[in-house]
């Protein structure tokens, strides 16, 4: 089973910082991770690996330093990694990283499953998973929750809803995004490590992909961000202690005015 | 951009025939045809045919710009589960009525179901000009191909400029299939939504990095003009028995659609009826509850209010409660009008998901607990002791 994971370099979490006079990102002494819904990709790919056997393949699009993330994955169990960069794809939107990472893929050889995170954690946008499953023409079932059954034809999931999930066939080659409930990630180990430290990284720029170059970049984005700001920070209101009975006074009517329960 | 085959270097030799992933190529009197329609420019032929260099796929600059003039109107996704609309398809119409007013357009809403024609004239009650109604046996839940095919369809068709659809599971997993295909600009997750009526542009704002970033975003030179928007912002459209509108309902040409995914069942999971992202009162507990049978303290409080059950991370990974009541940055964002975090500290992941409630109580015993940084009434205060008499206190009152 050839596996394709798309994984994105992401802020850590925690340490997100924004300048309050620019609105913009503190990007200075913030280290870069794997984007934690990626995390289960990777690790959903692996196990498919174990099971069955094949090859994980790692894509990241970003500027150089984002090879990182591809040894990050290769120390868990990846076997080859990918970076997308050129300074043609900068200022791409979710379209135009669809469309880049869907001319890399091209280029990889038989692939029978990609899997994506559900979203990254810094856009948010979940967008680019199905993005690239339909630029590559493929089936796509998103908020994968389980993989049921696999085989070199098809795949089974279950796909998380609002109220529950649905349980999906599809035929593969196919694309899945995942959801953290999948399962749980592993930790590199010291061999993995040290594989990571030494693998090669293939290096694609926009040239050795398949994409028409009116599409990629800036050029090739519909979006634009007009402005970025900082939300108004609640302030926090009224804090009270004491006798729970005063405190389920206040409560109440605080609830009672609020006009909410019917 | 575009494949072409240079019938004179052609020699008919099926080559690329076989490398075609996409069945798009047959040999027709002796030469290579690429339907293009199935192709998707993988190139795998290009490279099969190296011998022979008869295909060639150039990569000029678009040179089908678009007449944004043929876009106009305002499109709502209209989303129904077993044939009832849901309710984020209200607050589409509300916000796509006030956008389409302030444009001087009209309103679109398409609806695909299986009969649901009485459902699909009411929403010209809730403020649609039109409803564009697909009805087909086979629309009774969301199919991924089907909807992302249709809507498509739709879009060609009727050239909306802007076109909004509820950033639900379903909305967000098929929506970006759509602008993909049509190269539109789409914004995900929308909480704010306006116009420039001289320019015809569409500005959506919405949350980026867990909340700690707002952006606004516009798609100058594409159509259309795509958002998916988040529930409980917008207001839902109030009847008026008295609007008028046309409905047109279309049917689906057999054989049109390929639908590759199979739906073999569909499991609810959540305990109450009550859809978190829906709810307009959600009632939390997270690591404060202590154990999973205190639980049942959050249960009985929601239960009191009609309220919907939410949890912190540390409340699901505990196994407490099922993930799909998680509320937080790997769980589900929410803005229901009242938020009640018991027993919840306050992570900066758990705040993303539910900071913008409009109404915030935070019932925690350690007073610097960070919750109530963003919560309007802070109660200090033992979960254990407070819930129960809480929900007394509220049975009380409702007489229930």
């Amino acid at each position: 089973m050839n596996i394709v994971v798309c994984i994105k370099q992401v802020p850590g979490t925690t340490q997100v910082r924004i300048n309050p006079e620019t609105g913009t990102l503190i990007r200075d002494g913030v280290e870069a991770v794997v984007n934690p819904f990626d995390e289960y990709a990777i690790e959903e790919a692996i196990r498919i690996k174990e099971r069955v056997g094949g090859t994980v393949k790692i894509v990241t699009m970003g500027p150089p330093q984002a090879e990182s993330v591809l040894r990050s994955a290769i120390a868990l169990g990846a076997d080859e990694g990918y970076l997308i960069s050129d300074r043609a794809f900068a200022g791409s939107d979710t379209w135009a990283t669809s469309y880049t990472l869907s001319g890399a893929i091209r280029t990889l050889g038989k692939i029978d499953l990609i899997i994506c995170g559900k979203q990254a954690i810094d856009g948010d946008t979940a967008q680019v998973g199905p993005g690239v499953a339909e630029m590559l023409g493929l089936p796509f079932v998103a908020w994968v929750r389980k993989i049921e059954e696999i085989n070199d034809s098809k795949i089974k999931v279950e796909r998380m809803m609002e109220e529950g999930y649905d349980v999906v066939e599809m035929p593969l080659p196919g694309l899945i995004t995942v959801v953290k409930e999948i399962n749980t990630p592993r930790m590199a180990s010291l061999k993995g490590k040290m594989r990571a430290k030494s693998a090669k990284i293939n290096v694609l720029n926009a040239t050795s992909i398949v994409v028409d170059p009116s599409r990629i970049g800036l050029k090739g984005s519909p979006t634009q961000v007009l402005r970025s700001f900082v939300p108004e920070r609640k302030t926090g209101g009224e804090k009270i202690s004491g006798e729970v009975p005063v405190l389920v006074e206040k409560i109440v009517s605080t609830v009672i005015d609020l006009g909410v329960i019917k | 951009m575009g494949i072409k085959v240079d019938i004179e270097k052609c020699i008919g030799c099926k080559l690329c025939v076989r490398s075609c992933a996409q069945n798009a190529i047959e040999v027709v009197n002796g030469k290579a045809f690429i339907d293009t329609s199935k192709c998707n420019l993988c190139a795998a032929c290009v490279e099969a045919c190296k011998k022979y260099q008869a295909i060639t796929i150039t990569k000029e600059a678009r040179t089908d710009a678009i007449d944004l003039s043929e876009f106009s109107n305002v499109a709502v996704f209209i989303e129904q589960h077993d044939g009832k609309v849901a309710g984020v398809s209200y607050e589409m119409l509300g916000e796509g009525r006030k956008l389409a007013d302030q444009l001087g357009e009209k309103l679109i809403a398409v609806l695909l179901g299986n009969e649901m024609q009485q459902a699909a004239e009411e929403l010209i009650k809730y403020g649609a000009d039109k409803v564009y109604y697909v009805d087909d046996a086979n629309l009774t839940t969301f199919k991924d191909d089907t909807y992302a095919h249709l809507i498509t369809q739709f879009v060609n068709n009727e050239k909306p400029s802007i076109f909004l659809a509820g950033a639900t599971a379903i909305g967000r997993s098929f929506i970006p299939k759509i602008a993909a295909t049509v190269w539109g600009g789409l914004v995900a997750d929308c909480t704010k939504l306006e116009v420039d009526p001289e320019k015809k542009l569409l500005l959506g704002t919405r949350p980026a990095f867990g909340g700690n970033l707002m952006a606004t975003i516009i798609c100058p030179h594409h159509r259309p003009q795509m958002a998916t928007v988040r529930h409980k912002v917008m207001k839902a459209a109030v009847k008026d028995e008295h609007r008028t509108g046309e409905l047109v309902v279309h049917k689906v040409a057999p054989g049109t659609i390929n639908e590759r995914t199979t739906i073999v069942d569909i499991v609810k999971t959540v305990e109450s009826t009550i859809n978190i992202t829906e709810a307009d009162i959600i009632v939390s507990g997270g690591r404060g509850m202590g154990k999973p049978e205190n639980f049942a303290l959050i249960r009985e409080l929601a239960e009191v209010l009609g309220a919907a059950v939410g949890a912190s991370r540390a409340a699901v990974d505990s196994g407490w409660i099922p993930y799909a009541h998680q509320v937080g940055q790997t769980g589900k964002t929410v803005c229901p009008k009242l938020y009640i975090a018991c027993g919840i500290s306050g992570s900066v992941q758990h705040m993303a998901g539910m900071q913008s409630s409009d109404f915030i109580i935070a019932i925690n015993k350690d007073p610097n607990a960070d919750i109530f940084q963003i919560a309007n009434l802070g109660i200090v205060g033992d979960v254990m002791e407070v819930l129960p008499e809480l929900t007394k206190a509220f049975r009380a009152k409702s007489g229930k």
